[in-house]
């Protein structure tokens, strides 16, 4: 296997909001073109660790390297390099689909050719070209989630950013979602999902399991149900946050 | 009963655990009436009056001296004709002028009673009032000392005109304004907002399906407000007459119930919007632009309702704040009784009934 | 022996819209008194509408529903005594305490917390040590235990759960039903509704649903056993070509990727062997590839009726 380039590299990341410490001395790597899930019970600090990684937020310490630029002093060039989604705020419920797509390809600088010729081949692989002006809150909310990560990747990120992107969809919806996924992986993109449904942990090349700010574990997830002796991805987290729990007891 | 002291408590929680309704409560009502009080000038120095002396007796030296060694006053001119008094007053430094009656000091020794007339340029009505408050004082500070060695006691029949402003609109405006505007947003706004909180938070489908009845859930969610309300009431009542010495001439039992009645209204009305809207946003929408707007503008309070174009008059007279606004002048300034202001006071209930009906029709067991 | 058992919900012709959306579209089905019983199903597949008309807070189009002996329209103050209602979003007041929040609900039912301390113990227990916290500041598995309590604090003899574990962690998910398994021992009747199809064999019965409809309505087990198209699990070192190859190869039903593996169906069952298939995938440049015969999952049974449909 071709050795590919940590496209990600975290060392030593320590986030304290006042005496409480969100995250304590994480080190990992994301390679490039993976899909590495960013798994962690609700306030296990996951969402602190992404803002930094993305950003949006700085650490208390430690060094961190995204698309090859230094989050303290590149944050503009790390920022022109990913794109982000989230389940909570993704789209504007008020604009139409095309309205959407015009804005967010527009404030990441694509020109208007460029939209153009982007937003036409869009509609027409998620096949919305017949309802490009409706509005977002009128669609459905899997087709939502489609039109969100497809414009997350519209200006081809290195990396993209999955915040709990697929809650309350259908099982078909939910898979044509991942696909959508794998396709944007093979392309190049990075996706660093983050998510505490432990069934989407299943269909990423890796996960990372965080506990009370720190990564209790991290691999391929055939190799962590090995290691826990669990079936599944469930039972490796509750495997490992009960550990925890004892611990704290 | 149990159930409505629960509800009663936790509305006070509520209340007391939100930084915001606590500075709406108290912050904004004693703001506002600092930022009214303190911009109408209510500071007497040196101020310009003349006197029209037709006795020039010695009594009537003595007060005028007394007037103007008082420090307040400064005595601008004498006039010897009644022509000029407007004409001193037109040229706009004189603003008081002092009339004192034909053989004042000889009335006052012989009957015991002695006319004096005492005119304002009452534009400026805040300051108009002031003067002539002063002015009195002065005068019966005098008479006091002159009763101290008379048997019965002497009288100056005092009489006060107003000059340009006759009606003296203006003057303590202020107050009822503010009490309008005040009162409105706590019962209205306030009310509606949080059964609004109530349905955003999903917390309204528990209480529909629990045994309370829906009057219930509304009286639970109102009647911290009312208390809070009235309370507000009075504090800015007794702001009004503490700290700007306004004068509350009528009963104030009177006063308190009229304020009490259009805290009813307010909160019926809160209701009413609460059944409509969703959203606390919306709710805080509706309170400020439909109703807060209005009571500011239309109901007399900044503008003058006579002055406006007609059909404003009419808009201003389908809304129920102009009639709060005259009660509450009335009682305060005028010091009538019920039978000159039952008229507005059943407008008011009128619109409390209207609002009730309303919202009993709108409000729903169930959701949509 | 089955017309011994009770009726605590009988749901019949049941149709619900919101202006053109059909949010539910002729339910029937019946829930016997101390059942689990689970609705499954997606956003927008009408979960929340069916809850809230079976608790009287939504009038139906068409249709009767009764729970026990009362009818929703009639006797929805008969059924407001006997149901403990839990919202989608824990409806919890976020400015009161623990505490306060369990009294406030205990005081409207006309009852207190110590009259019923012992139902809600096990539940209540976990978080009483933080019972002076505010409900804003709790986590989300802490909120949805006292919810739960607040639901049950007036001893309902059914309880209604909509969505009790959407956005609590996998730990929480299991305590809490846990906790209904307890509820159950106790004789009350539980509703419940997931968007999570792992929660149902943790129910007696399931209905699963979709926009507004049942797909089907049994115990899960038997749902998953009356499967009778035949799954393979196929796995390759490229899943996303895998997807695309196994979609183009003959006789092909349906291809989903379910974590690291793709479950394949056969149209009319299985007629290629797993050699005919692996040799089919080699060419296609796969390496590392693994079959294998599965039984269904409920995952598998659900997108199976959804096609149907």
């Amino acid at each position: 296997m071709i050795q590919k380039q940590n496209i990600i590299i975290v060392k030593n990341l320590v986030k304290k909001f006042g005496i409480f410490v969100a995250n304590d001395h994480l080190n990992f790597e994301v390679r490039e073109g993976e899909i590495f899930g960013f798994l962690g019970a609700n306030g296990a600090g996951k969402t602190t660790a992404m803002r930094i990684i993305c950003g949006l937020s700085l650490p208390t310490s430690g060094e961190i390297k995204v698309a090859g630029f230094d989050i303290y002093k590149e944050r503009e060039k790390i920022k022109r390099n990913i794109g982000y989604m989230s389940q909570k705020f993704s789209l504007y419920p008020n604009l139409t689909i095309r309205e959407n797509i015009n804005f967010f390809g527009g404030i990441y600088g694509l020109s208007r050719t460029e939209i153009k010729t982007r937003t036409t081949n869009l509609l027409e692989k998620l096949q919305f070209t017949h309802a490009a002006n409706k509005l977002i809150r009128e669609i459905p909310l899997g087709w939502m989630q489609k039109l969100a990560f497809s414009i997350a990747i519209l200006h081809k990120p290195k990396i993209a950013f999955l915040d709990e992107p697929t809650g309350g969809v259908d099982p078909i919806t939910r898979r044509q979602f991942w696909e959508m996924i794998y396709e944007a992986a093979e392309q190049g993109i990075t996706i660093f999902v983050t998510t505490h449904y432990m069934d989407e942990a299943e269909y990423c090349d890796r996960v990372s399991i965080m506990v009370d700010g720190r990564i209790e574990a991290l691999d391929s997830p055939a190799k962590l149900k090995e290691k826990y002796a669990a079936e599944s991805m469930n039972d490796v987290f509750l495997k490992l946050a009960r550990i925890q729990l004892h611990e704290s007891v | 009963m149990n159930r409505f002291r629960g509800f009663v408590i936790k509305e006070f929680f509520h209340i007391w655990r939100d930084p915001r309704t606590l500075l709406i409560l108290v912050g904004i009502p004693v703001a506002q009436i600092m930022i009214f009080g303190f911009v109408i000038s209510n500071d007497i120095k040196d101020l310009h009056i003349a006197v029209y002396d037709q006795s020039q007796d010695e009594v009537s030296r003595e007060i005028t001296n007394k007037i103007i060694s008082s420090g307040y006053f400064i005595l601008d001119q004498s006039i010897d004709h009644p022509s000029q008094i407007e004409e001193s007053f037109k040229k706009g430094i004189v603003r008081e002028v002092i009339v004192f009656g034909q053989d004042f000091g000889e009335n006052l020794e012989r009957l015991g009673v002695a006319d004096l007339q005492i005119i304002a340029d009452a534009s400026d009505a805040n300051t108009a009032n002031l003067i002539t408050n002063y002015t009195q004082a002065i005068i019966n500070d005098y008479l006091k000392k002159l009763n101290a060695t008379h048997q019965i006691p002497l009288k100056i029949e005092t009489q006060v005109r107003m000059l340009f402003n006759e009606e003296m609109k203006g003057v303590y405006m202020f107050v009822p304004g503010t009490m309008a505007l005040i009162l409105m947003l706590i019962s209205t706004m306030m009310t509606s907002i949080s059964i609004a909180r109530e349905k955003e938070f999903g917390t309204m489908e528990v209480l529909l399906v629990s045994p309370l009845k829906p009057v219930q859930i509304i009286i639970g969610k109102v009647a911290p407000y009312v208390a809070l309300a009235f309370l507000d009431a009075v504090l800015i009542l007794l702001m009004g007459v503490y700290v700007f010495k306004m004068p509350v001439l009528g009963s104030s039992t009177l006063l308190l119930l009229t304020a009490l009645l259009y805290i009813l209204m307010a909160l019926s009305l809160g209701i009413l919007i609460s059944t409509i809207v969703k959203t606390q946003q919306v709710a805080m929408f509706i309170s400020l632009i439909g109703l807060l707007l209005p009571t500011m503008l239309l109901s007399g309070f900044i503008f003058p309702i006579e002055n406006m174009p007609l059909i404003l008059q009419w808009v201003a007279n389908i809304l129920p704040f102009k009639y709060f606004i005259i009660m509450i002048k009335d009682i305060m300034l005028k010091g009538v009784g019920v039978a000159y202001i039952w008229k507005e006071g059943l407008v008011l209930l009128g619109f409390t009934l209207l609002f009730i009906a309303l919202s009993v029709k709108k409000f729903k067991l169930r959701l949509e | 022996m089955e017309t011994q058992n009770q009726i605590a919900v009988k749901v019949g012709q049941l149709s619900r819209s919101y202006g053109k959306v059909k949010a539910l579209d002729l339910l029937s089905f019946q829930i016997v008194k101390g059942e689990l019983f689970g609705f499954i199903g997606p956003d927008g597949a009408g979960k929340t509408t069916l809850f809230r008309i079976i608790a009287s807070l939504l009038l139906p189009d068409v249709g009767s529903v009764k729970v026990g002996d009362f009818d929703t329209v009639k006797d929805f103050k008969e059924i407001r005594k006997i149901t403990g209602y839990m919202p989608g979003r824990f409806s919890l007041y976020h400015d009161l305490t623990v505490e306060e929040n369990l009294n406030f609900y205990a005081s409207i039912f006309g009852t207190s917390l110590e009259e019923n301390y012992e139902l809600i113990k096990d539940i209540y227990s976990a978080i009483e040590p933080f019972k002076k916290r505010r409900a804003g500041k709790l986590s989300g598995g802490m909120k949805q235990k006292l919810a739960l309590s607040c639901a049950l604090i007036h001893k309902p003899e059914i309880l209604i759960l909509d969505e009790p574990t959407t956005g609590v962690d996998a730990v929480s998910r299991v305590e809490f039903w846990d906790m209904l398994k307890h509820l159950k021992t106790m004789g009350i009747t539980i509703l419940v509704s997931t968007p999570y199809m792992d929660e149902a064999s943790l129910c007696d019965r399931v209905a699963l649903m979709q926009k507004g409809k049942i797909l089907t309505i049994d115990k899960p087990e038997s749902i998953t056993a009356n499967f009778k198209k035949e799954i393979r699990a196929v796995r390759s070192d490229n899943i996303y070509q895998l997807i695309i190859d196994l979609r183009e190869y003959r006789h092909t039903e349906s291809v989903h990727p379910f974590g690291q593996d793709v479950h394949f169906i056969e149209k009319g069952g299985i007629s290629t062997t797993a050699t005919e298939l692996t040799d089919y995938l080699h060419q296609k440049g796969h390496h590392h590839i693994h079959i294998q015969n599965i039984n269904a999952g409920i995952e598998d049974c659900f997108m199976d009726l959804m096609k149907e449909e």
